[in-house]
């Protein structure tokens, strides 16, 4: 059975004069322990997906319909008292900006110390003791100094290693983390994130890695969602869809990648931006920015279809990946 | 004569350095230290002795990571900072103590973008209004008629429409923000841009085109850049020469194809492996150990011996000099000179 | 090839303007609705105050001793040509109100006017300067600041009233009020205006402009001020309040207005001495016409700050 399974998720969002649709009927699921990679550009709902998961969309937003099963529970429809007990101790989250997450006015034990008492029956010591276990385990050095610090005292990479070890105090079974290392720079990026792998790896910990980046997604996770507009465009194996991506955004947002391209020749660009919310176009909501689109394309929504070992949503996925074949033969 | 000029580097910066003090003024500066009554000035150092030159039709890219000093050079030589020492100069004009009435013919051939689209325009300026008040300052005789005209021409160059002139910017997405920042720089047609992390605020699609833009304006208008940026895949694409700081100091400088095929400083080999593959299965980066120091209290000797898996008795007291290797790099590295590394 | 977003076709100006944000959170704020109703109907009828009063309390031809402590027509022994009774002079109250309020808008206005200006020259320069002109402009405004207003404009007057004697005061005595009232406070605006310049300053549009060559005056004020606007309308409505009271409490003391030329001050203080004698109404009347002109000012102030500084809502 799988750890999560959402179904038919639609998030709105009330705004002045009319309702929009942030996230449109989104269906997926998560084994135990498995790493899922949700890929997408700013307004394509991947943040609130995370938040929904959490059910801590708030007003004007609203789950309007759609099941969030974790573990045969729906968060959907849980008691704030139900959502108190499962938010940091069964499903746990990571955000990008750790001094968002951490209380500039505790310390680091006092922080982690009522995290923990306050979702188990455990005395000070005790719970003095796992905090620094958990704080050795994400590789900070002299943990029993830090337990007296306060969060302005440490470096960026450091608070977020700590917003690590707070989220797995508990020892949930899922991580949700936000653009986890997009505030922090390159070297300590790849420490984290290869920290945060070692963790799911080694804790069978679940982990939903929400990014902008394919080279992130590529490296930690199992399987990778697309989002556009609101909607799942391509789901499947992160091998394939790196690989062999087959609806035509995901491949324009691999092949804009400067890596894809040699050195002083034009980046192969997608036209256009993301639509936003108020004015996701009718048909496919990539059709106007696709050099694929056929009138089909810009008058009915595709459905997600099995294709290639892929789910797709993509009317032509068959003709182009023929083309693709033909133009490598 | 024509020689002279064929040669010389279009931006040549000597020796510069950037201090910026933290206790301002006299009373801030007194502290107690261990029962004593002393002054000290505490500065960050922000910028130490980069000495380095931008030839005409290049484009230098300066990487690094926060912190290291990249956004403040981009800022020196645009004027918006004065050097603490070191000298700058363009085209063989000394200009970094120039006033702001001798800067002005300087200022239609060096324009800047910004990293952040949403602040770099007036949001109570329509487009219109943003593009054509550079025109105007710069070309006091233009008619309004010629003016106009060389809005939409720009504009058209940048790939926005004309009939769009009457917006105000929050009207707009990112790219297109970024569009209109690189349209306005391009109104006075400078032959050199800085660049201080433009494409760092933008989707990844989104990046691509704005690359290929400032790509285009290279082409069609013989820019010189100056691109700072923390993306090393960026750099790879878009420099001809590369600049590694770090804390301040150059590292490393080297054309682009000789830098990512032998990397030589250990610094540069840590970041240039630290950068997420897209094919590469199993993540395999040089590890540094620590986070950067602040640079408040510099290290002595060099400046990266703090994280640097090589540091020796030597690296500890002595600043490296940046040396010219055989292959036209030049590494600032003990290890590297004694053939350690 | 660019945008997909911003292809349809644009309104005009003023259906964007009734569209807007601001016009939103006003329509749907009864409040500030009801503040604005009432504010405008105090100020149209004080500026139409010549073609509605029925008597011209300027004019002595038209006032008569006799016709004094009327009270207002809802109490025994009014006359019905007073609606709202006489003062102790036998002036038609509705009438001095009328004028008497008059009076206090302009003074009101027009010394914010004048702190307005001070305030965002000194807080333009002091901000964007910075350095030593800043910290000499802000000591100033300390010291300025640590006398009250009321203090320095009764010093001031008081001292004026004695020098030109009470004829040539009393005749130049609104130019006196303006000028104490809008010097004494600019300091308000100043910090305000020096706080959003500092915030501003550090904006990439502006250094995007100091690159393009612009000079510092065109800067500060082509792309600073109108970008520092939002708290300058919301100090603004708050000092026409308070500029109103100043004006009414210096009157009251007898160093505004003079009886000949009443604000609603000085017919509050001219009502004082017969509240006792049962002729309440010359002082309750002017006295509520204040509280409500001025509360009003401050509601639709308040509203206004919160509209302007949407993070005050985000918390």
């Amino acid at each position: 059975m799988s750890l999560l399974s959402v179904r038919d998720l639609t998030v709105k969002f009330a705004m002045r004069d009319e309702t929009v649709t942030a996230l449109n009927q989104i269906s997926f699921d998560l084994a135990k322990g498995e790493r899922l990679g949700i890929v997408g550009e700013s307004g394509a709902g991947k943040s609130i997906t995370g938040f929904s998961l959490m059910n801590l969309i708030s007003r004007p937003g609203f789950i309007d319909q759609g099941q969030i099963l974790f573990d045969g529970d729906d968060v959907a429809r849980m008691s704030d008292k139900e959502l108190r007990t499962m938010r940091g101790n069964r499903m746990a989250m990571i955000f990008q900006d750790p001094m968002v997450t951490l209380n500039p006015v505790l310390t680091i034990g006092q922080q982690m110390v009522e995290t923990l008492r306050a979702h188990r029956k455990l005395s000070r010591a005790e719970a003095e003791q796992i905090a620094i276990v958990k704080l050795r385990e994400v590789y900070i050095p002299s943990p029993e100094e830090r337990m007296n610090q306060y969060p302005h005292e440490l470096s960026g990479g450091m608070r977020q290693r700590i917003i690590i070890a707070m989220a797995l105090l508990l020892d949930p079974q899922l991580i949700i983390a936000d653009e986890p290392t997009t505030a922090l720079d390159v070297t300590i990026q790849a420490d984290i994130m290869e920290l945060l792998l070692e963790l799911c790896q080694s804790n069978k910990v679940g982990l939903i890695l929400i990014t902008h980046d394919l080279g992130v997604v590529s490296q930690m996770t199992e399987r990778t969602l697309v989002m556009y507009a609101g909607r799942i465009i391509e789901a499947g194996k992160t091998r394939e869809i790196i690989n062999d991506p087959q609806h035509p955004y995901t491949q324009g947002l691999i092949n804009a990648l400067p890596q894809q391209t040699l050195p002083g020749h034009k980046l192969k660009q997608i036209p256009g931006a993301m639509p936003s919310l108020t004015a996701i176009p009718a048909g496919c909501p990539f059709s106007p920015r696709c050099q694929y689109a056929v009138d089909h394309c810009r008058s009915t929504l595709p459905e997600v279809v099995q294709y290639a070992g892929v789910e797709v949503a993509c009317h032509e996925v068959n003709r182009l990946h023929n083309d693709r074949l033909e133009q490598s033969a | 004569m024509k020689d002279m000029t064929q040669t010389r580097p279009l931006l040549e910066l000597k020796g510069l350095e950037k201090r910026f003090d933290l206790d301002q003024g006299v009373l801030e500066t007194v502290k107690l230290r261990g029962g004593k009554i002393v002054r000290e000035q505490r500065s960050v150092h922000a910028v130490n002795n980069v000495t380095l030159e931008v030839d005409r039709g290049e484009a230098l890219c300066v990487v690094g990571e926060s912190g290291c000093g990249k956004s403040t050079v981009a800022r020196l030589v645009a004027g918006l900072l004065t050097p603490s020492a070191g000298e700058i100069h363009y085209d063989g004009q000394r200009i970094d103590d120039c006033s702001r009435k001798e800067l002005l013919p300087l200022r239609k051939k060096m324009q800047m973008i910004f990293q952040n689209p949403y602040a770099s325009l007036n949001p109570r300026m329509t487009i219109q209004q943003a593009l054509e008040e550079p025109v105007h300052h710069h070309n006091p005789s233009m008619t309004r008629a010629e003016v106009h005209e060389k809005v939409i021409e720009v504009m058209q160059s940048v790939g926005v429409d004309p009939l769009w002139a009457s917006r105000y910017p929050h009207e707009f997405s990112g790219g297109q923000r970024q569009r209109i920042a690189i349209a306005r720089a391009l109104t006075v047609d400078p032959e050199f841009i800085i660049a201080d992390e433009p494409i760092s605020a933008l989707d990844v699609s989104i990046q691509a085109q704005v690359l290929n833009l400032m790509l285009d304006a290279k082409e069609d208008r013989g820019l010189t850049y100056l691109f700072i940026t923390h993306d090393l895949s960026v750099v790879e694409h878009f420099g001809s020469k590369v600049v590694v700081l770090y804390l301040g100091a150059i590292c490393e400088m080297a054309d682009t194809a000789t830098l990512f095929a032998s990397p030589k400083h250990p610094y540069t080999k840590a970041l240039l492996s630290a950068v997420p593959q897209l094919k590469d299965d199993k993540p395999n980066h040089i590890r540094l150990k620590g986070e950067i120091p602040t640079p408040i209290n510099l290290p002595t000797g060099c400046p990266f011996h703090t994280r640097c898996p090589a540091a020796n008795n030597r690296c500890l007291a002595e600043k490296p000099r940046p040396i010219q290797q055989t292959d036209g790099s030049t590494v600032a590295c003990h290890g590297v000179e004694e053939g350690r590394l | 090839m660019s945008s997909l977003t911003t292809n349809t076709s644009r309104p005009s100006r003023v259906a964007r303007i009734l569209n807007s944000n601001i016009v939103y959170s006003f329509r749907r704020n009864p409040v500030a609705v009801v503040s604005m109703v009432v504010f405008l109907i105090i100020a149209v009828a004080s500026v139409l105050a010549p073609l509605i009063a029925p008597f011209d309390p300027y004019d002595p031809a038209s006032i008569d001793i006799m016709n004094s402590e009327y009270p207002p027509v809802w109490v025994d022994g009014a006359e019905a040509g007073f609606v709202l009774g006489t003062d102790d002079q036998g002036r038609d109250l509705w009438s001095t109100i009328l004028y008497g309020t008059r009076l206090s808008l302009i003074i009101g206005l027009c010394a914010v006017a004048v702190q307005a200006f001070l305030g965002i020259t000194i807080g333009l320069l002091a901000g964007y300067i910075g350095g030593r002109l800043d910290s000499l402009l802000m000591r100033f405004a300390d010291i300025q600041l640590s006398f009250s207003t009321l203090m320095v404009a009764i010093i001031f007057l008081a001292i004026t009233q004695a020098m030109f004697g009470s004829d040539t005061f009393n005749q130049y005595a609104i130019y006196f009020l303006i000028a104490v009232i809008g010097i004494a406070e600019w300091p308000q605006y100043a910090r305000t205006v020096r706080a959003t310049v500092l915030a501003e300053k550090k904006k990439e549009y502006v250094d995007s402009a100091r690159v393009l060559g612009f000079g510092p005056i065109r800067i500060m004020v082509r792309h600073i001020l109108p970008n520092s606007l939002s708290p300058i309308f919301v100090i603004s409505t708050v000092q026409v309040a308070n500029a109103i009271i100043s004006e009414a409490s210096l009157s009251f003391l007898g160093l505004g207005m003079p009886p000949s030329q009443p604000s609603l001050g000085s017919l509050i203080s001219s009502g004082f001495d017969y509240i006792f004698s049962g002729s309440w109404w010359i002082t309750t009347i002017p006295g509520v016409v204040l509280v409500v002109l001025v509360l009003v000012i401050n509601l639709l102030g308040d509203w206004m700050r919160d509209v302007l500084n949407p993070k005050l809502y985000k918390g």
